[in-house]
């Protein structure tokens, strides 16, 4: 018999039943909630008249909303009415059921993808919900992390299991090593660039391989946070020492004797030598180049030194139609080099990389230098109140200040542009988020997806470069 | 939830894939902390040619004739006809409840986005996956027949055109029965409460740091 891969042995984990039908109840360690997708859940429970399941299971933060700037006011200081009622609504619900919050005044409070491994509520084997497709994020930790829908959100609460069908395996395997000045999103642009969007729909990915292995918590935490960009809504990376390095001593973390035991379990968790997948895909590490997304959908990518796709050139039909609707909405010319993309804006930031080595990264390159002055703006919001204050005592905002980088409060921001950030019609904006939509940070902007360094590169030049090219 | 049967609706065609849900329906509407009101903000950025605001009368902005819910021939429309990759993107359930709020009640694609797919049907929503060919066929159809309505029928699982050409699909039976009986999927599961209860008392003893952590 094969062996058992990653996926499958967190799934047999968290089994609480098998239905005749395919269907299945799965348990729920930890669900993670959020302002914008989870009133409708509250509200459910209120009308049935249910109580949560288990309280301490649940960990609430306000981050879609929350302005980037004058903070010390809390919720006086959200402009739009709409928003100032979704969030105190969120305190509202968490107070009347009893769930922790780190509400908008907290220190804690920030991207709820970035605050659970920050805190340790994230740890390697858990299944972990949240009301939020990104929640894939958590999957770096060898966890069973899904992104759930309201209805669910309120499922989970209710009952903390979730129906799910077990999907299939898929291993994504970056093998040899990365270049120099290629990061965990360049990687993941390449992996998005050639399955495609919908390339792990109906799969639970696992990244493997020498590229996957050498990479920081944080650079596997934006692998598998993309995860969702290639359709699958489950991404993992096996557990090792660089997993367990990063959870000891967090707040919510075992210590002593629970330490000890935690720790031998998490060591199983990775896929057998003998398990088989249903999908492998590989790549070469030492091919992939700076990634620089040139279209509205995360496939629509090319390297730093390629250009944008001639339209005439694709034999498809859809696709064709695909690339000149995008090139038409992105104000982009076939054949146009990725390095004569003019940008408006650039945005450092989001739950895939605003966390304190994105943080880094975007510093070393803007150290010493100005940001282009044909930008109207370039921001950095970290993801979380914590990974500000260390940034700051790293001095890192001082870089970023003196380069002429604006340094936020922590939210989504212009991720998605709920709150107050967004772009104007027709800018151009290097973006280190998810989301390359039409719309997606601002009516008619148009958004590149690249990587902390990238962005930053682009922030002192105006457009974009190979960032490789700017070594000090 | 409402139980779905049986339908018979007129098709609006919508040709391009990769719908994402930001495009269903546009974050500025997610603010609301209601699960109703979102039809006419439905796939408001190619519907109206102004930027949408919450809370606003949509019916006194300017549209955008090209876009097909607003030809005159598709309106009332209950079933969307819909390429590959349909609903990609965020989890937010507000997409469905948009579709749904506007009217429609079946969405037919070649295939869908996971989650998506999932949130259709914990709000009485259908959707179908046919083959790509039937699909190209049925946009033929739906553009050159006006009035061109689609019947149906969850219990056999059957699509039918109007000369009377039917096609079958595949729905998962819990998702099926679910939907055909109106089903609350919390009380269905609430049902196993014992097992649940079972679980996480055996989960306590082996996994101790899951519970109680920080609290
Ligand atoms: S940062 Fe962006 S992608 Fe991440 S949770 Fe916030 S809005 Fe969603």
């Amino acid at each position: 018999m094969a062996g058992k891969t990653l996926y499958d042995k967190l799934w047999n984990d968290h089994l609480v039943k098998q239905r005749d039908d395919g269907s299945a109840l799965i348990y729920i360690d930890r669900q993670l909630l959020h302002e914008v997708t989870s009133p409708q859940a509250f509200e459910g429970l209120r009308i049935a008249g249910r109580k949560p399941w288990r309280l301490d299971a649940n960990l609430a933060t306000p981050d879609h909303n929350v302005p980037t700037t004058d903070r010390a006011r809390g919720i006086d200081g959200i402009v739009d009415p709409v928003s100032r009622i979704q969030v105190e609504t969120l305190d509202r619900n968490c107070d009347e059921f009893g769930i922790l919050e780190f509400k908008i005044l907290d220190q804690r409070q920030g991207i709820v993808h970035v605050i659970g491994p920050e805190q340790g509520a994230t740890l390697p084997g858990m299944s972990i919900v949240c009301g939020d497709s990104h929640t894939s994020t958590h999957g770096a930790f060898g966890c069973l992390a899904h992104g759930i829908g309201t209805s669910e959100v309120e499922h989970v609460l209710a009952t903390q299991c979730l129906v799910q069908q077990k999907m299939k395996n898929m291993l994504v395997k970056v093998s040899g090593k990365l270049g120099a000045g290629v990061t965990g999103k360049d990687v993941v642009l390449a992996i998005i660039g050639k399955i495609g969007t919908a390339g792990g729909t109906g799969y639970a990915i696992e990244f493997g391989g020498e590229a996957i292995q050498g990479l920081s918590m944080e650079g596997r935490m934006t692998i598998c946070n993309m995860s969702i960009e290639a359709g699958a809504r489950v991404g993992m990376v096996a557990v090792d020492d660089t997993t367990i390095a990063y959870v000891r001593d967090r707040p919510f973390s075992p210590t002593g004797e629970a330490w000890d035991a935690a720790v031998d379990y998490w060591r199983t968790l990775h896929s057998d030598d003998d398990a088989a997948f249903d999908k492998v895909v590989e790549l070469n590490g030492a091919d992939i180049q700076p990634q620089v997304s040139w279209g509205t959908s995360p496939e629509m990518v090319a390297g730093i030194d390629g250009h944008v796709p001639d339209p005439a050139k694709e034999t498809d039909p859809i696709k064709r139609e695909g690339i000149v609707r995008a090139l038409k909405y992105m104000g982009l010319a076939p054949n146009q080099a990725i390095t004569d993309i003019k940008l408006d804006r650039v945005f450092i930031g989001s739950c895939t990389n605003s966390r304190i080595e994105d943080l880094r990264e975007a510093a070393a390159v803007v150290k010493g230098r100005k940001v282009s002055p044909s930008l109207k703006q370039a921001m950095v919001v970290p993801g979380s109140g914590l990974v500000k204050a260390q940034a700051e005592q790293e001095g890192l905002d001082r870089i970023f200040i003196e380069a002429g980088l604006e340094w936020r409060d922590p939210g989504c921001s212009m991720c998605l542009a709920m709150n107050a950030d967004k772009l104007g019609q027709g800018e151009h904006c290097a973006s280190t988020s998810n989301r390359n939509f039409e719309g997606r940070q601002g009516f008619g902007g148009r958004t590149h997806l690249v990587s902390p360094a990238m962005a930053a590169a682009a922030a002192v030049s105006g457009h974009f470069v190979d960032v490789r090219e700017l070594t000090h | 939830m409402r139980a779905f049967t049986q339908h018979r609706g007129l098709v609006a065609p919508m040709d391009r894939s990769n719908v994402d849900t930001d495009m269903i329906i546009p974050k500025q509407f997610l603010k609301s902390i209601k699960r109703t009101g979102f039809g006419p903000n439905l796939f408001d950025e190619l519907r109206y040619l102004d930027e949408g605001k919450p809370d606003q009368d949509c019916s006194q902005r300017p549209v955008n004739p090209d876009f097909v819910l607003n030809q005159d021939r598709y309106k009332n429309a209950s079933v969307l006809l819909a390429r590959s990759n349909f609903g990609c993107g965020s989890s937010r359930e507000h997409a469905p409840w948009a579709l749904d709020d506007y009217g429609f009640r079946v969405i037919i694609a070649p295939s869908f986005a996971d989650i998506f797919y999932n949130n259709c049907f914990k709000n009485g929503l259908l959707p179908i996956v046919l083959d790509v060919k039937v699909v190209d066929q049925l946009f033929r159809e739906a553009e050159v027949e006006e009035g061109y309505q689609l019947a149906v029928d969850l219990e056999a699982k059957t699509v039918t055109t109007p000369s009377g050409e039917s096609f079958g699909f595949d729905v998962d039976d819990f998702r099926r029965h679910c939907l055909l009986n109106g089903l609350d999927d919390i009380g269905v599961t609430l049902e196993d409460a014992d097992l649940i209860k079972s679980y996480e008392d055996s989960r306590r003893k082996t996994a101790p740091w899951l519970f109680g952590a920080g609290h």
